[in-house]
């Protein structure tokens, strides 16, 4: 299955080529055009029946993980966080290291051998080694080389009767589901779709994309949860009004929110967003876009086990059609 | 002639980053008939164009100003709120905000709150209603406010809240209203910026659009003439502020030596200004592209980003004067 086999691939930000690699088998016979940038952003054109706006829909491809900077003389790995998380999040879990998802566990000093002051502090990533099973650095050596990426392990599962997804890196690999459900179907509409790199670490491959593209409007599809806790799961889809540099364009997201009202389709309104992702870099790039950011709400990002609503995937999926034959047809902002 | 009637005008407009729209109407209205053409672009920046031969000067003046941005309803009716730009918690206590349609807030704080070390997730918005219900009536999660700003004036001094940077779209408008008489070859496109205080990100792609040869922009800076100030050579009263350098630029020194010599020529009032906070559209302005040649013109301001923002006449006059002169200057094409 397309979603599990996108969620299961590893692309921590910089590593992107297995995603990559299923997007455009999937997609090449799909769409009008298709190729990967100098730095790895995917970007699409899709030819609907008429073209008035030049219309972008992005979605990242990267994940959160880690990358092996050092090997110890025990023949553990060091590593270094590719991405902004919890740290506290590492221990004991299973990993694939490099291109041939090599298995280890990441290890710490065990309770029972940790001193009374140590059993007080939270391991930081300095006190943590990944375990690949061997026992020297020669051994480790032929296996594993530095700068090779760590990917974190987590089964995809279904909670709830089938309405609850739990898994790694939903917050981008559901929206890049989706972009392909969307680029795969007939359109009216022409689109450019993009799927991005580098988002977890800042980098920002839609900063290309935009400079590229100079999109009229672009529509960026995020997983997101909720400082406020003003959000929630299975209430529908997600638009942010702002990030912490960036306040998206007001009539636009107007617009959304009425499209959203009158086709009765449940909408969140999200302000307290304390990041900052691609659709800042989208709405400077070159002469500007028009940005909104549309997200499926999503539980405990920057962790590996996400919870995303298949109702609120659903009510996305309808919104962003309804958009985009708005954005296509008369509209004009 | 300082025209307070404008000025008023333009402060008591609402204008929060991302929401331009009421400031730039009355702009547009303001300078149409003295323009050749006027393009409103993706994010809203306002740009008004004067032909010409000669080489192409960008000027830029932000439209919007700081303001917050309701996150939350609370049950009690209360409104928690994130800012719009640079928001200090202490100039805001207990000030009155205002909102598009003229709803008042007062902002306030939790009553456990720390007074040593206040945050904005401490504080929250009194809307005058009873509940959550009540709120929800009035106002939406994502609604933005700004201070309700009281205008004064006496001879010396203008008081008011968003002179940052009302004041710098006066002087553009006012230096579009004085060029009509005074044309010259060079070819300008004064530009009325957004989300300046988000990160210059109307500027930014302003200027990619036009691909100026020389970048201005005319904003505040801040002053060191209060008791115990850091040093900080910039006094109300001491006329136009040339900037040298910010936390965004640092001018290249064949503009701001132009600028020197064009204030000693037109016998303008200057000072030299090196802020060590902020930075303002010009650092946009220079990065762009393969770089524009940049400066800016500031009015020394007392008080930024509170309601009693406080600047000089007499500065404000020598910093339109200069740019007025800057702007209609045939000498400028030999700095590019």
């Amino acid at each position: 299955m397309l979603l599990n086999k996108l969620i299961e691939a590893s692309a921590v930000s910089g590593q992107e080529e297995e995603v990559r690699k299923i997007i455009i088998e999937e997609l090449k016979d799909h769409v009008d055009s298709i190729e990967s940038d100098k730095i790895g952003n995917i970007i699409v054109y899709k030819k609907g029946k008429s073209e008035k706006k030049k219309i972008l829909i992005s979605a990242a491809m990267d994940e959160i993980g880690g990358i092996v900077n050092k090997i110890n003389s025990d023949g553990t790995l060091k590593f270094t966080k590719a991405g902004f998380f919890d740290e506290r999040i590492l221990v004991s879990k299973i990993v694939n290291i490099g291109k041939n998802s090599l298995k280890g566990v990441i290890g710490a000093k065990p309770i029972h051998l940790q001193k009374a002051d140590e059993r007080k502090k939270a391991l930081s990533i300095n006190q943590l080694y990944v375990d690949i099973g061997v026992s020297s650095k020669e051994e480790a050596a032929k296996l594993v080389e530095i700068g090779d990426y760590i990917s974190i392990c987590s089964e995809t599962k279904d909670f709830n009767q089938n309405d609850i997804i739990k898994g790694k890196a939903l917050d981008s690999r559901i929206p890049c589901h989706m972009l392909i459900e969307l680029l795969k179907s007939d359109l009216d509409y022409s689109i450019y779709g993009a799927f991005t790199v580098m988002d977890k670490v800042m980098i920002f491959g839609s900063r290309c994309v935009g400079a590229r593209i100079n999109p009229d409007y672009t529509i960026v599809l995020d997983g997101t949860d909720n400082k406020l806790g003003t959000t929630e799961l299975g209430k529908g889809p997600i638009i942010n009004l702002k990030e912490i540099r960036a306040v998206f364009d007001r009539d636009f997201v107007n617009t959304v929110i009425d499209i959203a009202d009158k086709k009765d389709i449940e909408l969140q309104i999200s302000t307290d967003e304390n990041r900052i992702t691609g659709a800042d870099l989208y709405q400077i790039a070159s002469e500007g876009s028009k940005v909104i950011k549309l997200s499926v709400p999503c539980k405990y990002v920057g962790t590996p086990v996400n919870l995303v609503s298949r109702k609120d995937i659903k009510a996305l999926n309808k919104l962003i059609n309804e958009i985009i034959s708005v954005l296509g047809g008369n509209y004009s902002v | 002639m300082f025209n307070s009637e404008l000025f008023e005008k333009l402060v008591s407009i609402h204008s929060p980053s991302g929401d331009e729209e009421n400031i730039r109407d009355i702009i547009k209205k303001e300078i149409e008939d003295y323009v050749d053409s006027i393009e409103i672009d993706r994010l809203g920046n306002l740009i008004a164009k004067i032909e010409g031969t000669g080489p192409k000067i960008m000027v830029a003046a932000h439209m919007d100003q700081i303001g917050l941005m309701v996150t939350k309803i609370e049950d009690e009716g209360y409104l928690r709120f994130t800012n719009i730009g640079g928001i200090n918690p202490y100039n805001i206590l207990h000030q009155r905000f205002v909102f598009k349609d003229g709803l008042i807030g007062i902002v306030s704080k939790n009553g456990k709150a720390d007074m040593k070390n206040l945050k904005l997730s401490d504080m929250f918005l009194d809307i005058g209603v009873k509940d959550k219900n009540e709120a929800e009536k009035k106002v939406s999660i994502g609604d933005m406010c700004t201070y309700l700003s009281k205008y004064q004036e006496d001879e010396q001094r203008i008081i008011s809240a968003c002179v940052d940077n009302r004041i710098g779209c006066y002087m553009a408008i006012e230096a579009i209203k004085s060029l009509k008489d005074q044309k010259s070859e060079n070819e300008l496109y004064i530009v009325f910026t957004v989300q300046e205080e988000l990160g210059l990100r109307g500027a930014t792609t302003a200027a990619f659009g036009i691909e100026p040869d020389i970048g201005i922009a005319v904003d505040v800076t801040g002053s060191g003439d209060t008791p115990d100030d850091e040093a900080f050579a910039i006094k109300l009263g001491n006329g136009a502020a040339i900037k040298v350098k910010d936390r965004g630029i640092v001018v290249d020194p064949k503009m701001k030596n132009y600028m020197i010599d064009l204030a000693k020529e037109k016998n303008i009032d200057y000072q030299l200004e090196i802020l060590e906070y902020g930075a303002t559209d010009s650092a946009a302005m220079q990065l762009s592209k393969a770089g524009v040649l940049a400066g800016v013109i500031s009015v020394p301001t007392r008080y930024i980003h509170s309601p009693v923002e406080t600047i000089y006449k007499k500065d404000l006059d020598q910093s339109l004067k200069l740019l007025v002169e800057l702007l209609r200057d045939e000498n400028i094409k030999e700095l590019i």
